[in-house]
């Protein structure tokens, strides 16, 4: 009863002043928004990660050069070779599918148009270990593998790119460091993952990489699929096993290449995201705290200013309690408006984020919920200190303040 | 009215005030001063008081101290024998809502509010629902002859009718005891003399009343009149 007309004139003295209002919420306002960016940001960045992670699988190990530490400097050296991918696919019996590849962004031209684009030259077997779909033509094969073929498949984002129908790329022709390859396929869409989007490649025969763009053995990784998950500790020593001895790698002496189960690594990045959302968070959380002080500041003046309104209404019958409640409702719902805002706010920024910037962003309602929660908080919290000063005023001193 | 008098067969009637040896004193500096000195004041119900004294003779510390917005710093105030100093803050504000209508000076309005919900503040403290407070609002206005103006903010209004919204205010809750401190001292004679005719009206539907006045023929209107200086009674008259 007394608490809806204490909401009705909290209102009304909000909408009497409505510019000074907004300028007390702008703390709030941007406290809250900025939790809500950060936290749709930090939720965006999971969820690709999420998503990368479950395409992945977790039976694919990855092999990389390692860098080499020897007369006190470390040698940034490539050691795979073709020779490790062919032994691995024979020798292991954990290993069902062995794929080397090497890469790195080359000049690519079409027509008219030039691109620095990632190359990858890579085996037939690519496409199938790593999960690609064909849009458009063929993939590659072994026959083109085998014969140092000049064909290449596309990402499924470069036809955009080229500002060219994908479908009518097929069989043309392109410039890869000014040597021509042939448009044989087009992959569908895999999905952008953070730090390397696999839509943004070129696929080339491994052969064909090393013998007219790198011009020697070596190659970048090997992804290696092991034939049951349960097996991955047996996989990874059998790997080490066969490339310390193809390597000639003595007894006591460290491995020039190094093992990674993707999963895990991406989990560790998840985990890592985490942290990170929370520490955007919370230094969001901080900037609602100061919007709270910037409320508690306005409030104070508000009391002082309103010290005659107080004393009338004092001698009219209102207690302490009255007053109490009239300038802590006032300064909730000048949080809680504020919040209102913010989540408005914020949830703009993180869609413009997304359209312009092209980062994930991800509002829950559970931010949502929180951020508001926090700042009706916020303005209880920082209310409370106003409306006590207020309530305790006496009738009579409050009365004569001019 | 007639039924009340008859129920209680007390031959002395009840005051309504009971004021014994009050004194309200202000430290200024190293210095004291004596607003009201000792002041012994009975006042019954349905009196109507003028209190008269020059400027700085303790009226408006008096009126204060008897609408429960000050305190005494010594004697005891009795209203309707009840000891206000040993009355919580939950006491005294319903004392002042429930018990007392007060009348300033200076009006008092909330400047952003109209009229009507000026007079309606104190029905909201009395915890009325909405169609309650609609229909006593209402008849007060009446009582003040406002009712065409109940949508107008004070600035929208004369002084006059602005002292008539606070008589309206102090009236709204049906309160035992009206005062009025020096109600006319911001209107001009003829708006003066208007509402004055309006106390004149309150006090023959039954009312208490105590006004302030240092104008003679505003205490005219009054049956009794007591008069201050520095702090002390030193006149009470009865026609
Ligand atoms: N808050 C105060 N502090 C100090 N002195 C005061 C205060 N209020 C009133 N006084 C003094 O008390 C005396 C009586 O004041 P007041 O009751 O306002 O007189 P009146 O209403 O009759 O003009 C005056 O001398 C005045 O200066
Ligand atoms: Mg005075």
């Amino acid at each position: 009863m007394l608490i809806v007309e204490t909401i009705r004139m909290s209102l009304n003295s909000i909408q009497a002043n409505l510019f000074r209002a907004l300028l007390t919420m702008l703390g709030i306002i941007i406290g809250v928004a900025a939790v809500i960016t950060m936290v749709a940001l930090g939720t965006g960045a999971q969820r690709a990660i999420d998503a990368q992670m479950a395409a992945l699988g977790d039976d694919i190990l990855s092999i990389q050069s390692s860098s080499r530490f020897s007369r006190g400097v470390t040698h940034d050296s490539q050691t795979l070779t073709t020779d490790d991918a062919k032994a691995l696919a024979i020798e292991p019996v954990h290993l069902s599918d062995v794929v080397p590849e090497i890469g790195g962004r080359l000049q690519v031209k079409y027509g008219n148009k030039n691109f620095n684009l990632s190359v990858v030259g890579t085996t037939p077997n690519y496409p199938l270990v790593h999960g690609f779909k064909l849009a458009h033509g063929e993939f590659l094969s072994a026959a083109e593998e085998a014969s140092r073929t000049r064909a290449v498949v596309l990402g499924s984002e470069i036809p955009e790119m080229m500002e060219v129908d994908a479908a009518a790329l097929i069989g043309q022709t392109l410039q890869i460091r000014s040597i021509s390859f042939e448009i044989i396929g087009i992959y569908e869409s895999k999905g952008g993952s953070g730090w390397r989007n696999p839509d943004d490649d070129l696929y080339i025969p491994l052969s064909t990489s090393q013998f007219r763009v790198t011009g020697n053995e070596f190659v970048g990784t090997i992804s290696a699929r092991v034939s049951d998950s349960s097996t991955i500790p047996l996989a990874m020593l059998e790997i080490e096993r066969v490339l310390r001895r193809e390597h000639g790698i003595l007894p006591g002496k460290d491995n020039d290449f190094s093992i990674m189960n993707r999963k895990q690594f991406a989990e560790s990045r998840a985990e890592a995201t985490q942290v990170f959302k929370y520490l955007l968070a919370g230094i969001a959380g901080v900037s609602l705290v100061v919007g709270g002080i910037g409320i508690m500041n306005i409030m104070l003046v508000t009391v002082t200013e309103r010290t005659r309104e107080i004393g009338v209404r004092k001698a009219l019958g209102a207690t302490r309690g009255n007053i109490l409640l009239q300038f802590l409702v006032e300064s909730t719902i000048l949080c809680l408006l504020g919040g209102l805002l913010g989540l408005a706010l914020g949830a703009s920024v993180s869609a413009l984020l997304a359209k312009y910037a092209g980062w994930q962003t991800v509002v829950t309602s559970s931010s949502a919920m929180i951020a508001f929660g926090f700042s009706a908080a916020v303005g209880m919290v920082f209310g409370i200190w106003p409306a006590k000063r207020a309530a305790a005023l006496d009738p009579i001193e409050a009365l004569r303040y001019d | 009215m007639a039924s009340i008098l008859l129920q209680s067969p007390v031959l002395k009637p009840r005051s309504v005030i009971r004021l014994e040896g009050l004194q309200r004193r202000y430290q200024m500096g190293a210095q004291f001063i004596d607003a009201l000195h000792c002041v012994d004041l009975e006042i019954q119900k349905n009196e109507y008081v003028a209190i008269m004294g020059q400027s700085g003779s303790g009226k408006s510390t008096l009126m204060n101290i008897i609408g429960c917005l000050d305190h005494p710093t010594a004697g005891e105030y009795w209203l309707h024998d009840e000891r206000v100093s040993r009355m919580n803050d939950k006491q005294l504000a319903r004392t002042r809502n429930m018990a007392i209508g007060f009348v300033f000076q200076t009006f008092n309005l909330l400047p952003r509010m109209t009229a009507f919900a000026n007079v309606e503040v104190p029905l909201i403290y009395s915890g009325l629902n909405r169609k309650e407070r609609l229909g006593r609002t209402n008849i007060a206005l009446e009582t003040v002859g406002l009712k065409d103006r109940m949508q107008h903010r004070p600035s929208e209004l004369s002084g006059g009718q602005r002292q008539r919204v606070a008589i309206a205010r102090a009236l709204v809750t049906n309160p035992s005891i009206l005062l009025a401190d020096e109600p006319t001292g911001n209107l001009d004679s003829a708006t003066g003399l208007e509402i004055m005719g309006l106390f004149d009206k309150l006090h023959s539907l039954g009312n208490t009343l105590i006004v302030v006045t240092h104008e003679q023929h505003i205490a005219d209107h009054a049956q009794r009149t007591v008069r201050l200086s520095d702090g002390d009674v030193i006149e009470d008259t009865r026609l």
